[in-house]
């Protein structure tokens, strides 16, 4: 694609360090940066990478698999948690914390074994709000069969929101037989959406905005541990590459898959369920669903012969009852999304590219 | 809220691309005026599945596009002042100035605040006294009542550190503009439906008579855009030209009258710049002199700007439809939406972003 013509990748000389385009752009973080699109997928690339080294070879994933000198293989994975305001319709910052760990774990195949848990509080914080969110990271470790065995807590002048950051880290073994990721992707692979999109995000959005004909929205937050077990257990071997469609929502992660795999991807605009107080918000603030945060949906790319019983125990799932099939990997338009509109015409889908932008009219 | 997936039913809407294959005998070209029609037409491909003879011009109705170079640079001056919190709805931050965007002056320090409504702007100009506020108020007629509002709600309580920045512009003069250009490609306009239900459709009574064509007040959705154009192009195949409104649904022909009623009191007509095409005569609204005090043009002694547009940038082209956005060499290499050269790269109803974000395949697929 025309994004990647004009980047520079390569080592950083520390003596001469100039930051390398298209980082030149932005000389300082702007939030868009951290919204993951565009501008975070260049932030980890040309600045992260560089600097860091190492060997980790798939970016496209949000946890890491590394091989144990005892044998066998685990996932790490870490994530930290900023949303306002911290207790919201149907969950918390703090289970968000816990589930998000969680999945990121559990899309690389991994059974999520323990997590560690850090605090930034700011100054001014409710203790009884604070309690509410520890209560409520109990209860989303016991739901997703997690310990929470180790954190550290520390306190920040209170800046205007007097709110907190929560960091989880955690780890969980993988199944010999199981390897999911981008490189698994091939042709005629079918695509796998566990259910309807846009909750979390349209729900946060709502109570922001007040948006009272969407109060009915609640976070879609779970953990998805025993979803994605339940699929690799239908046919072993079927399922290729598995998502959560958490920032940038859907359309990120097909991009992420389209790119990682160097395929194309196509889906049925309409196929994609979208509740419809999800699109009455969407279209009321100028946001595209497919680009709107879930925290219990996931992405599977599954073996074509295998797709319909795959979908079929994702179905008998509690957290996939309404999942479906949208589209297919294709071997044209290469690490390009393609949507098919309702309409019968065909277009491009993008990351995108910092944080969502509002419409005015 | 419903009426959304009813105005994009696929067999209706094949239907109307039936009809309309089954009625044109001609080419004919349509400008659609606004940046919301602009997107829904490319976002679900309408354009491709039109008819050949039938040809869609982008017209400049995306209200962040057209807002003058001058007065976003203004607006960073004023953004990047200590004493300042500076509203303005998400659309305006990415918009390159001549040197900066309003993202990049909130990375260095600058308090700039996106919100939903501009009275959120009047409640924290409320929570912070200390502070002058000030709302980014642009805009084509839709979004004018909700500001003129907001500077009545500011006066009624008396706010002193509350101040609007105001670059809003007018449909109907921009259509004569584009009319009266000797080289106007455009046989038929439809005019923009949110515009009309506030301001009416009295105002485009002249425009049909004086320039002999169609115009068909339309709406947004896949359906009523294509409505809007069957509608025109039976007018153009009929030899006739009138008003029709193809947007009842949202539009009565007086329009909104307590919307116009607080509009003439607080705003007054001027002669406007538009980016990309230049000064139209009586094309915008300011403060009027009742409400100068308001006015962040003069509350702030904005000097010294070096204004500096790129000289790459055919946006104003675009605007005009006399080129499509990806006939511009610069479309997609170094103009991006990551790192737009223009303003129609950046807003969402912009044409260049829209054809960048949907149409990135055929552009690759004609390299």
């Amino acid at each position: 694609m025309a994004e990647h013509a004009e980047v520079t990748t390569g080592s950083i000389d520390p003596g001469a360090w100039s930051c390398p385009l298209p980082l030149r752009d932005h000389p300082r973080i702007v939030t868009g940066h951290g919204g993951g699109g565009r501008l975070s997928q260049e932030l980890i690339e040309h600045l992260f990478r560089p600097a860091f080294g190492g060997t980790a070879d798939d970016p496209s994933h949000d946890s890491v698999v590394l091989p144990m000198p005892t044998g066998g293989r685990i996932a790490f994975s870490t994530d930290s948690y900023v949303v306002t305001p911290v207790i919201f319709p149907g969950g918390t910052i703090g289970d968000l914390a816990v589930n998000g760990t969680v999945n990121d774990l559990a899309m690389s195949g991994a059974v999520p074994s323990a997590l560690s848990v850090a605090f930034i509080l700011e100054e001014g914080l409710e203790l009884a709000t604070l309690g509410l969110i520890a209560e409520s990271m109990g209860r989303a470790a016991e739901v997703a069969g997690v310990q929470l065995v180790t954190g550290d807590t520390k306190v920040v002048e209170a800046r205007e929101r007097g709110g907190l950051t929560i960091t989880t880290a955690g780890f969980g073994a993988i199944a010999d037989d199981v390897t999911l990721g981008p490189r698994q992707v091939r042709p005629g692979d079918k695509i796998l959406l566990s259910g309807p999109i846009g909750e979390h995000g349209m729900a946060i959005m709502s109570l922001r905005e007040g948006l009272e004909f969407a109060s009915e929205l609640r976070t879609d937050s779970a953990p998805l541990t025993g979803l994605v077990q339940t699929m690799l257990a239908t046919a072993p071997g079927a399922v290729h590459a598995l998502r959560d469609a958490t920032r940038g929502g859907f359309a990120a992660v097909l991009c992420e898959l389209a790119e990682g795999a160097g395929t194309g991807l196509e889906y049925d605009e309409r196929a994609v369920p979208v509740p419809e107080a999800v699109a009455s918000a969407c279209s009321f603030l100028g946001l595209d669903p497919t680009h709107v945060a879930n925290e219990g949906k996931l992405v599977g790319v599954v073996a074509a012969e295998h797709a319909e019983a795959v979908l079929e125990a994702v179905r008998a799932h509690p957290y996939g009852r309404d999942a479906v099939l949208v589209g297919e990997v294709v071997d044209e338009h290469h690490g390009i999304v393609v949507a098919r509109t309702g309409l019968g015409a065909k277009r491009v889908v993008d990351l995108p590219l910092g944080e969502q932008l509002p419409r005015i009219c | 809220m419903r009426y959304l997936d009813e105005f994009n039913d696929p067999a209706l809407a094949r239907r109307q691309f039936d009809a309309i294959a089954e009625l044109v005998t001609r080419p004919w070209a349509l400008m659609e005026v606004c940046g919301g029609q602009t997107h829904s037409i490319v976002r679900n491909g309408i354009d491709q599945l039109l008819p050949d003879q039938v040809r869609l011009i982008h017209g400049p109705g995306c209200p962040v596009c057209v807002t003058p170079l001058e007065t976003i640079d203004k607006a960073l001056a004023i953004a990047a002042r200590d004493d300042t919190i500076f509203c303005s709805f998400g659309d305006m931050l990415r918009v390159p100035g001549s040197h900066d965007d309003l993202f990049r002056i909130r990375s260095n320090g600058g308090d700039v605040r996106v919100v939903y409504s501009p009275l959120d702007a009047v409640r924290i100009a409320e929570e912070h006294p200390d502070k002058q506020v000030v709302f980014f108020g642009i805009g084509f007629e839709t979004t004018a009542p909700a500001n003129a509002m907001t500077v009545v709600e500011a006066r009624r309580r008396s706010l002193t550190n509350f101040s609007m920045l105001v670059s809003h512009v007018l449909v109907p003069p921009a259509i004569a503009a584009i009319a009266s250009s000797p080289d106007s490609l455009v046989d038929a306009y439809l005019a923009a439906g949110h515009v009309c239900t506030v301001m009416g459709t009295e105002q485009y009574d002249p425009l049909v008579e004086r320039f002999g064509v169609p115009i068909v007040v339309t709406g947004f959705e896949p359906l009523d855009v294509l409505e809007g154009i069957r509608r025109a192009l039976v007018q153009l195949e009929d030899g006739r030209a009138e008003l029709e409104n193809a947007y009842p649904r949202a539009v009565a022909r007086t329009g909104n009258a307590a919307a116009q009623k607080v509009l003439a009191e607080v705003f007054e007509v001027c002669d406007r710049a538009w980016r990309g095409i230049g000064v139209i005569p009586q094309s915008g609204w300011r403060l009027s002199e009742a409400y100068r005090d308001l006015d962040a043009e003069y509350r702030f002694e904005v000097s010294d700007l070096h204004v500096e547009e790129s000289p790459l940038c055919r946006s104003g082209e675009v605007l005009q439809g006399r080129i499509r956005p990806n006939q511009c060499e610069q479309f997609g290499t170094t103009c991006t939406p990551r790192r737009p050269l223009g303003a129609t790269m950046v807003s969402s109803e912009g044409a260049c972003a829209a054809y960048y974000q949907y149409r990135r395949l055929d552009v690759v697929q004609e390299v």
